[in-house]
Formats: C-alpha cells, structure tokens, sequence
C-alpha cells in the first residue's frame, strides 16, 4: 500500500482524492472524537504533511509540533493562529517568491474549495502547502477555476502546491459522453497537460488556439484536418491512443512540421487476445451455441451439433508484426501449425519460437490455411487485398478472420463468398465502415461473427493506451527521443 | 439384415436428435452388425442372446437392470466422451460387464472450449456480437469495455489431462496460473507451464480472475462450488465450468451472480441440459452458457467412435480394453 492508501485506510469518512502530486487531496472525518484511531490517525497525518511539505490540522486542535518548528515564516504563523477558530477568516497574504502567484484563502461556513486548471488551490509564501481547518474554505485565486467541490464539515484538506511550470495545451474532442475520453483517462491526461475540449476551443477560438502543442487523438476523433491544423500554430504532436493511423493523412500533418505519434505496445495483447477468442468462437460456434442454449424454443441439445477443431489446425497469419507475433505465441499452444506472410520474413529465432513458417506469397497461405488471420495495418497498397481471388484460393473449409482494418477486405466479394461457402464462415472485429449500415448484407448471414471494433476495448489497455500516448507526446514536447513515431510513406 | 461373421452391438437409434450419426454407420457397420433398441424390442428372444456390446452414444440407450438381464452375452459398454457419472459401475460390475469411455481424445476440444468461453466471457463477446448486429445500432459507444485475460490469474480446479491442456494454452497468454488437484503434480510439469499448486482450494479461489472448473463428476466433486467457495472468490472474478454442471451448487450460483458476489459465469454444462426455460441463469446478462459442446466436433466425435469400436472389439477377442474403466 502506498502511503497516501495507507492514510487514507487509517482515516474514517469519505476520501475525495484528485491527484498523487497533490493537486487537492481532502479527506472527511465523520465526526471529532478522541479515541485512539483517531490519534493515529493524526499522528500519520503528521508524518504525511512532512513528506509532502504540508501541514494540517483539525478542528480546534493545536498545530503539531512538527509543524511550527520547521516553518519561519510569519505569516503563515499568523495564518495557523487565525484558522484554529472555526468559521474564522483567514487570509495569507505577504510577498511569494519571485515568479510565483499570490493567491488568498478565506475561511467560513458554507463556502466551496476549488481546483485550480493548474491544480493550484492555495498557496502560502514560503513554499508550503496550505491548510485549511475543518468548516469549509474558500479560495480567490488568480488562476482559472475549473471545478468546485463542496467541503464537508469537519473535512480536513491538505493542498499541495503544484510547480510553478506551465502544463503543455491538449486538445481533446470531449471530457465523457458519447464519443469524449473517459473520466479517469482525464485525470491522467491532467497530470501532465492542461485540458481543452474541442467546445472550449470553438469558443475562444484566439486565447485557446496558442495554447495547444498536442492533441490527444482517441478512436478517430476528434477528426484532424486542414482547418485545424491552420488554427494550431503551435501544435507539435498528435498523439494517437491506438496503434492504426489510417484516419490520420500523415502527409498533410507533416507539411505543417507536426508529428504523429501512435501506441503499438499497449495494444498488442489485448489485440491478439481478440484474434484468439474471434477464431474459437467461430470454430466452435459459439455464439449460435449460447443462443441455442438460451432459446426459449429449445427443448434438448442436439448431439450432431458441431464445430471445428483448433487444436492441431493451420493458421495463416498475414501480418507478423507485434500483434501477428503474439497471436502466433497463442496459436503455438494450441499445437496449430503456423503459416505467415509479411513484408518481410523474420528472423529464424523469432520463428523458430513460435514454430511459423514463411509464405512468400501469400497465395500459398491461403491456400493451406484452416484460419486466416489478417493482422496488418491499413495502407494505400492493402486496400481490399482479400477479394473475390483470395477467398477462391482458401479452402472451403476455412474461416477468415479480420482484427486489421475493415478495408483489407472486399466486402461485396466476402458476401458472396460465404453465401456460396467458398469459405466456412468469418469473424470480423472490423469492418467498413463501422458500425455497418443496419441492411448490410453481412449482419443477415448465419457463418459471420462480427464485433463493433472491440480488439482494444479493454479497462487495462484502455489505460496503456493513454500512458503510451503521453510519452510520446512529452518526449516531442521535451525534445526528447520519440517511442512511437509514424513516418508518412 | 444380419450378418453372422460380425458382432451384435446394441445401439440406440440412428440419426435424430441423440443418435448415432449417419456419417459413422458405413465405418460402424465394418465391424458391427447393428442391433437398434426398436430393433431388439421387437425381436427380444433372438436378438437379446446375440448381444454381446453397448455402444453408448451420448447416454443412449438407457442400461438398467433389466436389459441387463435379457442380455446374457454382454461383454462390454462402450460409452462415448470421459465422464461416467450417468453409468452406475455397481451394477455393471455385479453382471460382468465391463466398461470403456473416451478419455484423452476430448481433452483437447474440451481444453480449446474453455478457453473460449474465458475469452468470450471476458470480451464480451456475445454482447458486443448483437451490438453489432442489432437494427437499433447507430454507433459504438466509446466507454465499451471489457476485461483482459492477458495477464490475469487462472485457477484450475482438477488439474487432470483436461485441466493440464487448459493450462498449456493458458501460459501462452502469460497468465498466471494456480491449480488445486487431488494430488499435486510433478515439479517439470508445473514448470512447464509455469502452474502454482494450491493444496486448499480456498487460496485459489481468493487469488484468481478467472476459475475453471475441470474435474469429473464424483461424490467428493458433487456441489463442489457452493456459497462458501463463491464468497471466496474476487468480485471481479469469473467462474468458468466445462465439468459437470453438478460440480456447481447452481442456486448458489444464481444467487452470487445476482448479488454480484462474482462478475461472471461462462458454464459448458449445467444440471440438467438444457435448463428449464424459465431458469434465471437464462436471463442473466452476465452469464454465458453453451449447449454441452465441449467435444463437438468433427474430428474429436470420429475419433471417439473410433475408440469405442477398438475396445469394443477387444472386449469381445478378451484383449486388453484400451481405456477400461475400472471401479
């Protein structure tokens, strides 16, 4: 357990916890009491303040002597003296250090703590923390507020003072909502950047537009096109949550000097994993199966009901890249004899690891494969690279299976495949477009399985994904060397 | 049609909902005269001293012990698939017949089901299939996740051949992987594939995101998993039954899920198959349940007839049975 866990556990009440660097971190005692948690308690808190160079204190309660023997400063002794009196006003005033902002605190009944866009709630002179007593506290601060939570009663809130440097611009299409990046992903995206949606930037379009070195691009949107990067003078970076960057025209953002970055290492896994879990519950039939089992209309279980093995089959995978590879790593436990085709071949180790064999030409593959995994990105050349000769050439026992990109595949000639059972059956994570239009003749066909593009919709990679996104985007801020970047052709 | 040259082996029925498949006769009949149960009912006197073989297929025909009586030649059943908790081996044993199932030929079939129901359950598949599908589509919605299996821990309950491959498939997926058995398994098969054995039952429970069932069906493992077991495990766990749906204490079950002691259920089997139409479990949106198809497939039911024609026909030339069942 960290140390703030720690606390936290030691403490009773609610926790409201907004930042580990200590943006605004408040905590509710339920109620006064002097038994021995409650002791502990502040005796933790102590050790807490010290680590993070901040103080508190409870209501009515003497400064601990930790505290005052290592602060000089006046003013804030002043400021400790007043705010042992609940409902006291209390303002620290005095001179900052150069280059940092003078802010005021008021302490009374009934008023709101805010966080600043900065993180910074309040700041003494001295470069300490501010605290205020239990009550409520309200803060004039010179920085823009963003939130206001109400403070409990007899809540104790520690603040920490942020750095002083100003937090690189991110656009961001939205906070929530429909198609907007989810909450905690925004709280780590906070760490690290100051925060613009797309409708806060539409609106003050001349302040905000000088702000934004890098927008956060998460499931296509928001969409980056000429007339944006006409109003981003100072965009540096896009960085993409995701590793394909098909939606993205690489060209056009170079020629305005930005770089595009993506997240090939968080997506790998979860990406194979989908490729894994689309060729079982195909071969095995596994979502007509559970509506079977579920059907009203079932009365017993067919016992020639069947599937098709994987253990021991043929998989092709076109496409060994991260993700290709780690499918293979899966498939070779399975015991299935792999096939692949890349731009290039491997090295012999790396193949020799998972026991794949490489098909210069990808007819080959088609050919002697039972699965068909298609594991490429999308580019100019791949467009539709699986049509009406490709599926001719697999057997027709064979199932193709697509967590590429919907356009490797032509979808006219795919339905008529499995119409006729050129091909088994297919599972398709990806289509195009997405979703597909509600009379697509693909969602009427009984040997598909198709998933609405979940092959990264996982809480774990979800969150690689935007931790990925921020290094790339902080090492091109920082000039530092960039992980993940994409070269237009 | 009777041909003298071949035994007489006793069999349900052809083709229908339970019976032998069509695709397996012509192979069947190479070796066998067949004798169906319509066949034998309307000729008992005859026919009931010829048979000297069960071919059970899928728990058909029905053996009690008055068929058992009129068949005084009886040498051998032959069940399809491993578990034998639908044979009663007392009675069977007292009229000296031996018997023979499917052991290792399903394992594998069983072993790939359970990994697809973990990653479908886990995915959400099924949910993300009729979102996908379904005519009041209009977009797929940002903030649609699942969990990931990559990664995550995996407790085997019944670590035999089927619980062993599981386990095989589950280190490529760098899982980490408990195990509670009977016995614990040698140290070069737990290092190949990385398993922690459990001697209680309770430590796996408490550590996995994921639990899977794949014991046989026996007194000990009867209601194994009941409210105790189900407390025990994460919230945010799945249970995962490819065994005998008695393995689970199934109200229990309804119970933790509907209460959210658990995340989720993926079960191959249930008690009975299939389950009353107005049975909870059918309505859960958290839980996922395939028809008993842990070896339905192709080449696994070929195989599995194989099988039992081989030790059928070592039955009856007093050969050693290839995978006897021994009380």
């Amino acid at each position: 357990m960290s140390f703030l866990e720690n606390l936290v556990s030691k403490l009773r009440g609610e926790v409201r916890f907004i930042s580990d660097k200590g943006t605004l971190v408040s905590y509710g005692l339920t109620e006064a009491s002097g038994d021995q948690a409650e002791k502990q308690a502040r005796a933790t808190l102590c050790q807490f303040s010290a680590a993070c160079r901040g103080f508190l204190w409870k209501r009515s309660e003497a400064l601990p002597d930790t505290y005052t023997s290592s602060r000089q400063n006046q003013a804030e002794k002043e400021l400790s003296k007043r705010v042992q009196q609940p409902g006291a006003e209390v303002s620290a005033g005095g001179r900052a250090p150069a280059g940092r902002k003078e802010l005021h605190a008021a302490v009374g009944p009934g008023t709101e703590a805010a966080e600043g866009n900065r993180g910074c709630a309040l700041r003494v002179p001295g470069n300490c923390s501010g605290l205020l007593p239990p009550g409520a506290a309200r803060f004039i601060c010179k920085e823009n507020i963003v939130r206001k939570e109400p403070l409990q009663i007899n809540s104790l809130v520690v603040i920490e003072a942020m750095s002083e440097k100003e937090l690189p611009g991110l656009l961001i299409l939205d906070i929530g909502g429909t198609y907007g990046v989810q909450e905690n992903i925004v709280a780590l995206l906070k760490k690290h950047f100051c925060l613009i949606t797309m409708k806060e930037f539409l609106e003050n379009k001349k302040e905000m537009s000088k702000k934004i070195q890098s927008v956060f691009v998460s499931e296509c949107r928001p969409t980056v096109d000429q007339e944006l990067l006409e109003s981003l003078p100072n965009l540096k970076v896009i960085g993409n949550s995701g590793v394909g960057v098909d939606h993205l025209n690489l060209k056009m953002i170079s020629n305005f000097g930005v770089k595009v970055t993506n997240t090939p290492h968080a997506v790998a896994d979860s990406t194979a994993d989908i490729g894994m879990a689309l060729m079982l519950a195909s071969a095995r039939r596994l979502v007509e199966g559970s509506q079977i089992a579920i059907s009203p209309h079932t009365k017993y279980f067919a016992v020639d009901w069947l599937g098709v093995e994987v253990t021991r089959a043929t998989l092709g995978i076109i496409g060994m890249g991260r993700i290709g590879y780690k499918v293979a790593q899966r498939a070779r436990a399975f015991e299935m004899k792999i096939l692949y085709h890349n731009r290039k071949q491997r090295r012999k180790e790396e193949e020799q690891a998972v026991g794949a064999h490489y098909c210069e030409k990808m007819e080959d593959l088609l050919q002697q494969s039972d699965f068909v995994m298609l594991v490429v990105n999308l580019t100019p050349e791949n467009h539709k690279m699986i049509g009406k000769k490709e599926l001719g050439l697999m057997k027709p026992t064979a199932t193709l299976i697509n967590i590429g990109r919907g356009a490797l595949i032509d979808q006219d000639a795919l339905v008529e495949a499995l119409q006729n059972n050129v091909i088994r059956a297919a599972a398709l994570d990806v289509t195009y477009p997405e979703p597909l239009p509600r009379d697509h003749p693909l969602l009427k066909l009984n040997n598909i399985i198709i998933t609405p593009h979940i092959g990264t919709a996982t809480v774990q990679a979800i969150q690689m994904m935007a931790e990925e996104a921020i290094a790339n985007m902080l090492a091109v801020l920082n000039g530092q060397p960039i992980p993940s970047e994409v070269f237009p052709k | 049609m009777e041909d003298q040259k071949l035994p007489c082996v006793l069999i349900d029925c052809i083709g229908e909902k339970h019976g032998v498949y069509e695709e397996h006769v012509e192979f069947l009949k190479e070796h066998f005269c067949l004798i169906t149960m319509k066949e034998y009912i309307e000729n008992k006197k005859i026919l009931g001293k010829k048979i000297r073989a069960i071919y059970m297929w899928y728990h058909k025909p029905v053996i009690n012990e008055e068929l058992l009586q009129s068949l005084p030649n009886l040498k051998i059943v032959a069940s399809s698939g491993v578990g034998i908790d639908h044979l009663d081996l007392n009675l069977l044993s007292r009229y000296g017949v031996k018997v023979s199932n499917t052991p290792f030929i399903v394992s594998t079939d069983t072993a790939d089901l359970g990994m697809a129901l973990m990653l479908a359950s886990s995915r959400r598949l099924v949910e993300g299939y009729q979102m996908a599908v379904s005519p009041d589509t209009e977009y797929f919605p940002a903030n649609w996740l699942g969990d990931e299996v990559s990664g995550a821990t995996l407790g085997i309950i019944g670590m035999g051949t089927i619980g062993y491959k599981v386990a095989e498939r589950a280190k490529a997926f760098e899982m980490k992987i408990l195990y509670h058995n009977r016995k614990q398994r040698n140290k070069e098969e737990e290092n190949a594939v990385g398993a922690i054995y459990c001697k209680k039952i309770d430590d796996l429970l408490r550590q996995s995101d994921f639990v899977m069932l794949a014991v046989n069906l026996t007194p000990q493992t009867h209601k194994l998993i009941g409210k105790r077991e189900l407390q025990l495990m994460k919230p945010t766990a799945t249970l995962i039954n490819i065994s005998r749906g008695l393995v689970v204490e199934q109200d229990d079950l309804v119970e933790a899920l509907q209460n959210k002691v658990i995340k989720a259920a993926a079960l191959d089997v249930t008690y009975p198959e299939p389950l009353p139409r107005d049975h909870p479990l059918l309505k859960m949106e958290n839980v996922l349940i395939t028809p008993h198809i842990g070896s339905a497939t192709k080449k696994t039911r070929h195989l599995m007839m194989e099988n039992m024609t081989e030790s059928i026909q070592a039955a009856l030339t007093s050969l050693p049975i290839p995978h006897e069942v021994l009380l």
